[in-house]
C-alpha cells in the first residue's frame, strides 16, 4: 500500500484538509468526509464565557476518534503564543502530540516568520511534539527544520488563502528532493490541478483549507480534490514521459495509411 | 474580592474559587475546553485543587475552524 506515513503513523490519504470559512459545521462535517482526509486542522481559541451555553462545538461535527485533529497555531506571531497555544492544544486533545505550528510574520501576507518559526519549533520538538511546520519555500530553511526535529515540512505554494496555485515548482523540487521527511505543500492550492501538481512533483501531500471552503460547492470541490490528489500520487510513482519539445511522435502506426495519393 | 483576568478580560469575584467551582459558574462544564493559568497548563485533574487567587491569569481555550 502506498501510505503517508508522518511521525511512524500511517495515512492512507495525502489530502489534509483545514475546518475555517464553512458556512455552518454541517457544511464543514460534510466536505472533509467528501475529501477522504484522515488529517483535519483545527484551530485553538478563546471561549466565550458564561453566554452561549449551548453554542455548537466543533469537536461534535470533526469527530477526534474519527479524524486525527492537527491543531495549528494559525494568527500567532511569536514564538511564545505559538508555544502556549500548542501546550494548551495538547491539554484540549488529551496529550496527542501531532501539531501543525506556523508563526507568521506580516498580517497582510500571512508569510512566516522563519527566524521565530525555528525557535519555536526547536522548544517543541523538545517539549516531545511532533511538528508539522509551515515554511517558506527556502530549501535551506526547509533543511533546518528538518534538521531540528520537524516530522514533516509544509512549504507554501503560493500565499495562505490566496488560491494562487504553485508559483515557485522549483524551490518546491529542490526542497522535496533534499528531505527525508515528508514534505506536503501548505497554503495557495486553489484548485483541483493545484493539488495535482504538487503531488506529481513528489510532494507526500497537500494541506488545504481556502481552496474547499470558499468553493462555490465545497463538497463537490472536496470530491474534487479527494481524485486530484491521489491522480497527483499515481502519474509521480507511474513516472511521466519525457518530454520531447520538438520531436513528434505518432501513437498510430505510420504504414498503411489509405491515401488517394502519396502526401510525403 | 479577588481580580482575575479571563481571556483578557478583568473579572471580579466575591472569594476565591476552585477552577473546577468557575468551570460551573461559567457553563463550561461538559465542554471540551483547556486552561492556561498564569502562562501554565492547568491538567484537568487538578482542576478542583487549584483556588484562583487574585491577578491571576486565565486563558480558556476551545478548538475552532482553521486551516
Amino acid at each position: 500500500m502506498d501510505n503517508l506515513i508522518i511521525a511512524g503513523k500511517t495515512y492512507t490519504s495525502r489530502l489534509l484538509v483545514g475546518t475555517g470559512k464553512y458556512k455552518d459545521f454541517t457544511e464543514t462535517g460534510a466536505a472533509i468526509e467528501a475529501s477522504g482526509a484522515d488529517i483535519v486542522t483545527v484551530a485553538i481559541r478563546r471561549t466565550n464565557i458564561g453566554q452561549n451555553a449551548d453554542e455548537p462545538n466543533l469537536l461534535d461535527s470533526v469527530s477526534p476518534t474519527k479524524y486525527t485533529l492537527l491543531p495549528n497555531t494559525a494568527g500567532c506571531y511569536t514564538v511564545e503564543d505559538a508555544v502556549r497555544t500548542l501546550r494548551l492544544a495538547r491539554e484540549l486533545l488529551d496529550g496527542h502530540s501531532l501539531v501543525k505550528l506556523e508563526v507568521l510574520g506580516d498580517p497582510r501576507t500571512l508569510f512566516p516568520n522563519m527566524v521565530e518559526t525555528l525557535k519555536a519549533a526547536e522548544i517543541l520538538v523538545k517539549e516531545g511534539f511532533d511538528v508539522m511546520v509551515y515554511t517558506s519555500d527556502d530549501p535551506i530553511a526547509a533543511k533546518q527544520l528538518e534538521e531540528i526535529g520537524c516530522v514533516a515540512i509544509m512549504p507554501l505554494a503560493s500565499l495562505i488563502g490566496s488560491g494562487m496555485g504553485i508559483l515557485n515548482p522549483w524551490n518546491l523540487q529542490i526542497i522535496i528532493d533534499n528531505a527525508k521527511v515528508p514534505v506536503l505543500v501548505d497554503a495557495g492550492v486553489g484548485t483541483a490541478s493545484d493539488a495535482t501538481i504538487a503531488l506529481e512533483l513528489g510532494c507526500d501531500g497537500v494541506l488545504m483549507n481556502t481552496a474547499i471552503a470558499a468553493a462555490q460547492n465545497p463538497v463537490l470541490m472536496a470530491s474534487a480534490m479527494r481524485k486530484a490528489v491521489e491522480a497527483g500520487r499515481e502519474a509521480y510513482l507511474a513516472g511521466r514521459m519525457a518530454k520531447k519539445m520538438y520531436t513528434a511522435s505518432p501513437s498510430s502506426p505510420v504504414e498503411g495509411v489509405i491515401a488517394s495519393a502519396k502526401t510525403v | 474580592m479577588i481580580q482575575l483576568t479571563i481571556n483578557g478580560e478583568a473579572r471580579q469575584f466575591d472569594q476565591s474559587i476552585n477552577i473546577a467551582q468557575f468551570i460551573d459558574q461559567n457553563n463550561l462544564q461538559g465542554k471540551r475546553i483547556a486552561i492556561e493559568r498564569n502562562g501554565e497548563i492547568v491538567p484537568r485533574s487538578q482542576y478542583a485543587e487549584q483556588y484562583l487567587v487574585d491577578g491571576d491569569k486565565l486563558e480558556v481555550v476551545v478548538a475552532v475552524g482553521g486551516g
